[in-house]
C-alpha cells in the first residue's frame, strides 16, 4: 500500500470535469483506490466518480489517496500531481 | 394578396380552433414539414414492479444489454457534442458515461435486481437516491448536478423499455420536431439538417428549447401548450418561428405561402451573413458599436461569430426567477464569467437586479401594488436590501477577472440613489481587494437611462457615471405616460415621439462633452429605421435582440454620418412622431 497527503487548490474541488479528469486517470490503473478525507469524514472509491462529487471537498481541503495494488506508486503519484495542479482551474 | 390565400384566411378564421394552434414564437423562420411527436421516457413513469421468481437472470442479462446500448449512444454523443457543441458539453456527456461506469451507481443496480426489484424498477430507486446525494449539497451547482443523474437513468430506463418510437435517432427525413419539452441532452441528438422546427407544449423565451433553437437556427414556437395535443405523428404543419402561429394540415395555398416566406428569409439570412465578421462603419468613417441584449450566458456562446461586438444588456434577473431563494456568490458568479469567457475580451454590460414592479420573485416577498412601475422595483429594491446588491457585485467583480465587465444600474432616478450604489461598490471592491480576490484592474460602472429625470439630469450625471446605456422601452413610456401593453393608449407610445428624440439627444450630448459613451439597449437601437437618426446625434453603442445585429450593420454601412447629422437637424425641428417616422422612411427609400 502507498499514500500521499495532497491539498485541494482549485477554487470548487471536484466538480464534474475535475471529478471526470481524475477518474479517468484513476482507472487507468491496476490498482484499487481510496481517497480519505477528515473533513467530511470519509472514506470513497477514487474510480467512483459519484463519490468524488458528493464528497463535496471545497479548495484548502486535505486529500489522502492511497492504492493497493501492483502500480500502487505511480499511480498515487500521478493522481496527486493532478489534485495538485489544481486541474488546470485557477 | 392572391385570391387563394384570401379564402384560406377567411376560412382559417372560421375554422380556426381546429386548424390552428398559437404559442410563443421564440425563434425566428417559416417551416413546413411532417410533424414528429417525440415522447421520452420519464423515470417517474416507472412502476414498482418485482420480477417473477426465478427470473431476476434474465432481468440482469436485459439490464447488462441496455448499459452496454447506453454506452455507445453515449460515446456516440459525445463525439458529436465535440464537433457541433464544443468540448464543454463534451465534458458533461463524458461525464455521464463515468457515473453510468461508476462503482457507486451500476452495481448497486445490479444488487437491487438480485434483491428481486425488476431492472426498471431497480434503476428508477438508485438514480433518485443518488440524485438526491446531489440534492442536499451545500454547493447549488453541485446540487444542478442532480440532472446529470436523472439523465443518465433516463437514458437506461429507455433502453430497458426498447422504446424505439419516437427516438430522436430514428428520424431519417425532415420534420418539425414535438414535444412536451426538450432537454439539454436530447438538443445534442438532434440533426440540425433534419430538423427544421421545433413544437413544444411549456417553455417561455429564456426556455432551455428557445435558447437552443436560435443558437442551432431551428424555427421554434415554445408554450404552445394543449394545442399540441391537436398534432398527430406525421401530420403537415406549417409554423411561423416569429409570430408563433402553427396551421395544421395547411393547404396547398398555405403552404406555398409558408415556402415563399423561407425562400424569403433565406435570401435574405445569406445576404445579410457577409456583415458578421465585418465592422458596422458609416462611408465617412463613424464606426459604432453594435452590441446584442442576452437574458443567460447561454445566449452569450457565439455571439462573435454571429456578428456581435460586444454584449450590450445582460439582463440578470432571469438568474433569479424560478428558485426558492436569490441566488448564492458562486451561482451568480458561475453565470457572470461564463458570459465574459463567451464573449472573449469584449465588452458585457450587465445590469444588476432589476425586479419588483411586473417581474415577482415569491421569496423577496414584495407586496403586490397598486401603479408597479411606478413602485418598488429595481436598484429601489437593492439599495432598500444591500445583501442583495452586495451579494450581485461580488460576483461581479470576481467574475471581472475573466472578461471585459461592465455594470449597469437600471431605474436611476437621482443623484443620491446614484452615490449611495456608488460607496457600496466601493466598499465591496475594497473588501475583496483586501481578501486578494482577482480582478480587473477598472471596472466600468454606470447607469440605465430609462427615468426622464436621468436624462434631464444628464449632465451631471456624466460626471460621475462611466457610461450611459438608454434604455428606450422604459424611457418612451415614462415620458408619454402610456402603456404599450393597453390597447386604448398604445399609440401614443412611440420612440419617434420628439420629446423622446430630445432626451435622447441631451443624453448623448452630455456624455460626448465628458469624453464617456452612452449606448442604447432598448428596441430603437435594433430598428433599421432609427439608425440614420441615432447616428446623426452620435450614439455610440446599439444594444438590442441578436436577430437584429446583421441588418443595423448592413443599414450602418449605408449610412454616411454628415448626410445622418443633417437629416437630424430637421428632425429636431419636428412636432410629431408622425412626423418624424416620414421623414424616416423617407430617407431609407433612397438607401441602396
Amino acid at each position: 500500500m502507498f499514500q500521499k497527503l495532497t491539498t485541494i487548490r482549485n477554487k470548487d474541488g471536484f466538480h464534474i470535469r475535475p471529478a471526470q479528469l481524475f477518474v479517468e486517470k484513476a482507472a487507468g490503473y491496476q490498482a484499487t483506490i481510496k481517497l480519505i478525507t477528515e473533513e467530511p469524514s470519509a472514506e470513497i472509491d477514487g474510480k467512483s466518480i459519484l463519490g468524488l462529487m458528493t464528497l463535496g471537498l471545497e479548495k484548502g481541503k486535505t486529500l489522502l489517496i492511497q492504492a493497493e495494488g501492483p502500480d500502487e506508486e505511480a499511480a498515487v503519484h500521478d493522481l496527486a500531481d493532478l489534485v495538485e495542479s489544481g486541474f488546470g482551474e485557477s | 394578396m392572391p385570391a387563394a390565400r384570401k379564402r384560406a384566411m377567411e376560412r382559417k378564421r372560421i375554422d380556426m380552433a381546429k386548424q390552428a394552434i398559437k404559442g410563443l414564437g421564440v425563434s425566428p423562420g417559416a417551416r413546413v414539414g411532417r410533424a414528429f411527436r417525440y415522447a421520452p421516457v420519464r423515470l417517474e413513469e416507472v412502476p414498482e414492479t418485482k420480477a417473477e421468481a426465478g427470473e431476476s437472470e434474465q432481468e440482469l442479462r436485459k439490464l447488462q444489454e441496455a448499459k452496454e446500448h447506453c454506452s455507445r449512444e453515449l460515446e456516440e454523443l459525445v463525439k458529436q457534442a465535440k464537433e457541433k457543441l464544443g468540448e464543454g458539453k463534451a465534458a458533461i456527456l463524458k461525464g455521464q458515461i463515468s457515473m453510468l461506469n461508476d462503482p457507486a451507481f451500476y452495481p448497486l443496480i445490479v444488487k437491487q435486481v438480485q434483491a428481486g426489484w425488476s431492472a426498471g424498477t431497480a434503476v428508477r430507486k438508485v438514480t433518485e437516491q443518488t440524485a438526491a446525494l446531489f440534492e442536499n449539497m451545500k454547493n447549488a451547482y453541485m446540487r444542478e448536478r442532480a440532472a446529470d443523474v436523472r439523465d443518465v437513468g433516463t437514458r437506461l430506463v429507455k433502453h430497458l423499455l426498447n422504446r424505439k418510437g419516437g427516438q430522436l435517432s430514428d428520424i431519417d427525413r425532415e420534420v418539425i420536431l414535438v414535444a412536451d419539452d426538450l432537454a439539454p441532452s436530447d438538443t445534442v441528438q438532434l440533426d440540425q439538417r433534419l430538423v427544421s422546427g421545433f413544437v413544444t407544449r411549456i417553455g417561455g423565451k429564456t426556455s432551455h428549447t428557445a435558447i437552443m433553437a436560435n443558437s442551432l437556427g431551428i424555427a421554434a414556437v415554445v408554450g404552445a401548450g394543449a394545442g399540441v395535443d391537436l398534432i398527430e405523428d406525421g401530420m403537415l404543419l406549417a409554423l411561423d418561428g416569429d409570430s408563433g402561429l402553427i396551421l395544421l394540415e395547411p393547404d396547398e395555398a398555405e403552404t406555398a405561402a409558408s415556402l415563399a416566406k423561407r425562400q424569403e428569409q433565406e435570401r435574405e439570412k445569406r445576404e445579410l451573413a457577409a456583415y458578421a465578421n465585418r465592422p458596422a462603419v458609416t462611408k465617412d468613417g463613424y464606426r459604432p458599436e453594435i452590441a446584442a441584449n442576452i437574458g443567460s450566458p447561454a445566449e452569450a456562446v457565439g455571439l462573435p461569430e454571429r456578428g456581435a461586438e460586444a454584449v450590450g444588456l445582460y439582463r440578470t434577473e432571469f438568474l433569479f426567477m424560478n428558485r426558492t431563494a436569490a441566488p448564492d456568490e458562486e451561482t451568480q458568479f458561475r453565470a457572470y464569467k461564463e458570459a465574459a469567457e463567451a464573449m472573449q475580451g469584449r465588452p458585457v454590460v450587465i445590469r444588476t437586479l432589476d425586479v419588483g414592479g411586473d417581474k415577482e420573485l415569491p421569496y423577496l416577498n414584495i407586496p403586490k401594488e397598486m401603479n408597479p412601475f411606478l413602485g418598488y422595483r429595481a436598484i429601489r429594491v437593492c439599495l432598500d436590501r444591500p445583501e442583495l446588491l452586495v451579494t450581485q457585485l461580488r460576483a461581479l467583480l470576481r467574475a471581472s477577472a475573466y472578461g471585459q465587465i461592465k455594470i449597469m444600474v437600471p431605474m436611476i432616478s437621482g443623484l443620491s440613489e446614484w452615490r449611495r450604489f456608488k460607496s457600496l461598490f466601493a466598499e465591496v471592491r475594497q473588501q475583496l481587494t483586501a481578501a486578494n480576490v482577482p480582478m480587473a484592474g477598472r471596472v466600468e460602472t454606470g447607469i440605465m437611462v430609462e427615468i426622464p429625470a436621468a436624462a434631464v439630469q444628464a449632465d451631471r450625471f456624466a460626471r460621475e457615471v462611466d457610461f450611459f446605456s438608454i434604455g428606450t422601452n422604459d424611457l418612451v413610456q415614462y415620458t408619454v405616460a402610456a402603456d404599450r401593453m393597453n390597447e386604448k393608449v398604445a399609440g401614443l407610445y412611440d420612440y419617434f415621439h420628439p420629446a423622446v428624440i430630445r432626451l435622447v439627444k441631451r443624453v448623448i450630448d452630455a456624455s460626448r462633452e465628458r469624453g464617456i459613451w452612452t449606448g442604447m439597449c432598448g428596441s430603437m437601437a435594433g430598428d433599421p429605421l432609427a439608425v440614420p437618426l441615432l447616428i446623426g446625434l452620435g450614439l455610440h453603442e446599439f444594444s438590442m435582440s441578436p436577430a437584429s445585429l446583421l441588418a443595423v450593420k448592413r443599414r450602418v454601412g449605408q449610412l454616411d454620418q454628415g448626410e445622418c447629422r443633417a437629416l437630424t437637424e430637421r428632425i429636431l425641428d419636428m412636432d410629431t412622431p408622425e412626423e418624424v417616422r416620414a421623414a424616416l422612411g423617407e430617407f431609407a427609400s433612397c438607401l441602396g
